[in-house]
């Protein structure tokens, strides 16, 4: 990684420190006036991000912030991203591919669109198939997708044995080799992994992190 | 206030009753009560109970009614939420045409629970509106949006300002066909609401005879939640924590007022001095400290303090876990409150606030709906041991009420485990 000039490091500052205004102002002058490169751009955002994950691994940030950067993050790449001439082979490789949705039932979508984004700037390459997903649903999204990792998502009670049965099917159809499972919402605790036969679950974005990275065999 | 409305009683069960709400209100003043009482509340657990759909059981006032007499009468909890309001309601949201919920056979499956669909109802540029005119702001924007039953209202004149002979002009507006409309559809809910009003409080009167309270009638809201959940939406007021901040105060201030009215004459009309407030937006994860204290917590215990200050009873639920706020939200007169815990620690609640509010929960929904009677009987035994025998008043119930898919046999173990270890 290439150092950083005063005005990149301002970007990660800026953004790291919630500092909307200003941070997206600076990157759009950067990217429109000064031509700077989006793609570097976007991975200055990406360290901001990390800081923001840290901050939130140590309880300085919360939810809030974490929304709040995922809507920066969002409103500076629909700048930069049409700016990317992409050469072939240019892509970035992702760590894993990872399908999540809420489960049937349940329509909750906060924590599994938090746990997206997170996902998503750490380098994850993240499929969200949305709320209230049918069994069904998810076995054509695994077949198609082929993910590394299957997030399914639930605030409700109910949720339990939606996941359970998502579960089942999942393993009923052959799917689960190669494959890992974490669940995360509201109720979710060890009690509910054991019942519905996930490999793991998470209480918050970072958790989920953290699980996938280690399944990606990415954790230094 | 005497919860105990017209109801004809037996000698019998007038000494059950008065038993029953008497440990309610000993634990509220601090004081140990003969035995640590259980409270129930139910959403469609009951319809599992019964064999119904969640559907039939929003449907059917009277069906309803029978299911609820017959879990009261088996699990015997000391005092029960008011379990039609909880449920009935299917037919008083089709008649509003309700958007902010889903509910069986209206948006989910006859057997899945309603849910609240969480949108930005009022846009960010809207608040100066809401704080400068509240009653406007709903009667010509917010009404509108959230039940079709108003629309039309839209076409109201905006009112204040009209006076002598504007005031006469300004009535022409209420013979305009969409407002018309709005007021015979505005008629015939309200006759619905009656209708499911009525069967509560017969319900209620029911029950009394039979010996057993309401732990509450009415609900009300913190004022933070009420514009995070109701207005902005989840996402927006999180945003609004750094975009709209002085103006999020400006209305979270006055909403505290017009909530701590609303809140206090519906008490005091439900003559039950015990108001159920949902805390959505407290728990420990949601925010951090400074943001709480900043945000949340002020305008919340300022309308605590103005619903004691009038007699009534708050009995918020700290959803999910709160371990973390205990000490700020101990800042409340002592023996005036319950604080209902879903998922904090109990014991610890016990140790921070045990002398300054009555406790209610909080066995696990993990646990009551993936364990057997023995754990439940387990998770019982441990909160009686070291919340109530060590003096905690604390009134036995699950987290947020028996989770839907509770097996039968766990909510009997709860209520039997309460019975046993808490004599």
């Amino acid at each position: 990684m290439s150092e950083m000039t005063t005005q990149e490091q301002q970007l990660v500052d800026w953004l790291a420190d919630m500092n909307e205004d200003d941070a997206v102002a600076l990157a759009k002058r950067m990217l429109l006036e000064e031509k700077a490169n989006p793609l570097r751009v976007l991975e200055l955002c990406r360290m901001a991000m990390d800081i923001v994950g840290k901050r939130f691994e140590q309880g300085e940030y919360f939810l809030p912030e974490l929304v709040l950067a995922g809507e920066m993050l969002e409103n500076i790449g629909a700048i930069a991203k049409p700016l990317i001439v992409q050469a072939p082979g240019e892509q970035a490789k992702k760590l894993a591919k990872v399908l999540i949705g809420t489960v049937h039932g349940d329509l909750h979508d906060i924590g599994k669109n938090i746990v997206s984004f997170m996902l998503d700037i750490n380098g994850f390459e993240v499929k969200d198939i949305g709320v209230d997903v049918p069994v069904q649903t998810f076995i054509d999204e695994i077949d198609s997708y082929k993910p590394d990792v299957i997030g399914l998502s639930g605030f409700l009670t109910i949720a339990f044995d939606s996941m359970k049965e998502t579960i089942e099917a999942i393993e009923s159809k052959g799917m689960r080799a190669n494959r890992k499972i974490m669940i995360g919402g509201g109720q979710i605790d060890e009690a509910v992994c054991n019942y519905t036969g996930a490999d793991a679950f998470g209480i918050n974005a970072v958790e989920a992190v953290t699980l996938c990275k280690s399944w990606a065999g990415a954790v230094q | 206030m005497n919860a105990l409305q017209t109801a004809v009683q037996t000698p019998q069960a007038k000494a059950a009753y008065d038993a029953r709400w008497q440990r309610l209100m000993d634990c509220v003043a601090l004081k140990q009560p003969d035995r640590m009482p259980t409270a129930l509340f139910s959403t469609f657990w009951m319809a599992k109970f019964a064999g119904v759909t969640n559907r039939e059981l929003m449907y059917d006032y009277e069906g309803t009614a029978a299911i609820a007499e017959r879990v009261v009468l088996e699990l015997e909890p000391d005092v029960c939420s008011p379990l039609l309001l909880n449920t009935a309601i299917g037919p008083v949201l089709d008649a509003m045409d309700y958007k902010q919920l889903i509910w069986p056979g209206h948006g989910v499956g006859d057997n899945q629970p309603y849910q609240y669909l969480d949108r930005e109802y009022m846009k960010p540029e809207e608040y100066d509106d809401f704080i400068f005119d509240p009653t406007a702001f709903y009667l010509n924007k917010y009404l509108p949006r959230v039940a079709g039953v108003f629309e039309g209202l839209e076409d109201l004149p905006y009112l204040p300002g009209l006076h002598y002979f504007r005031l006469v002009g300004g009535m022409r507006a209420f013979a305009k066909p969409r407002v018309r409309a709005a007021f015979e559809r505005l008629f015939k809910a309200a006759e619905e609401v009656e209708r499911l009003v009525t069967h509560s409080v017969a319900f209620s009167e029911r029950m009394a005879t039979l010996g057993f309270p309401n732990s509450h009638v009415s609900t009300s809201i913190a004022p933070y939640d009420f514009v995070a959940d109701y207005f902005r939406g989840a996402t927006g007021m999180m945003k609004d924590l750094f975009r709209n901040k002085d103006k999020l105060l400006e209305l979270l201030d006055k909403a505290t007022i017009f909530l701590s009215k609303q809140t206090i004459n519906w008490a005091k009309g439900s003559n039950h001095p015990v108001v159920f407030i949902p805390i959505h937006w407290a728990p420990d994860a949601f925010m951090s400290p400074k943001q709480f204290e900043t945000f949340w917590w002020p305008s919340f215990r300022k309308m605590m303090i103005n619903m004691i200050d009038a007699g009534i009873i708050p009995m918020p639920l700290w959803e999910a876990d709160c371990t973390k706020r205990l000490e700020i939200i101990k800042d409340i007169p002592a023996g005036k409150c319950i604080y209902w815990f879903e998922r904090t620690d109990m014991v610890k609640a016990f140790e921070v606030l045990g002398d300054v509010v009555a406790l209610r929960g909080n066995i696990s929904p993990s646990l009551l709906t993936t364990g057997t009677p023995d754990e439940v009987d387990a998770a019982v035994r441990h909160l009686a041991e070291n919340v109530f025998h060590k003096g905690g008043k604390l009134i036995l119930d699950a987290a947020f009420g028996l989770p839907d898919e509770t097996p039968v046999e766990n909510a009997r173990a709860m209520y039997k485990a309460a019975r046993k270890y808490g004599a």
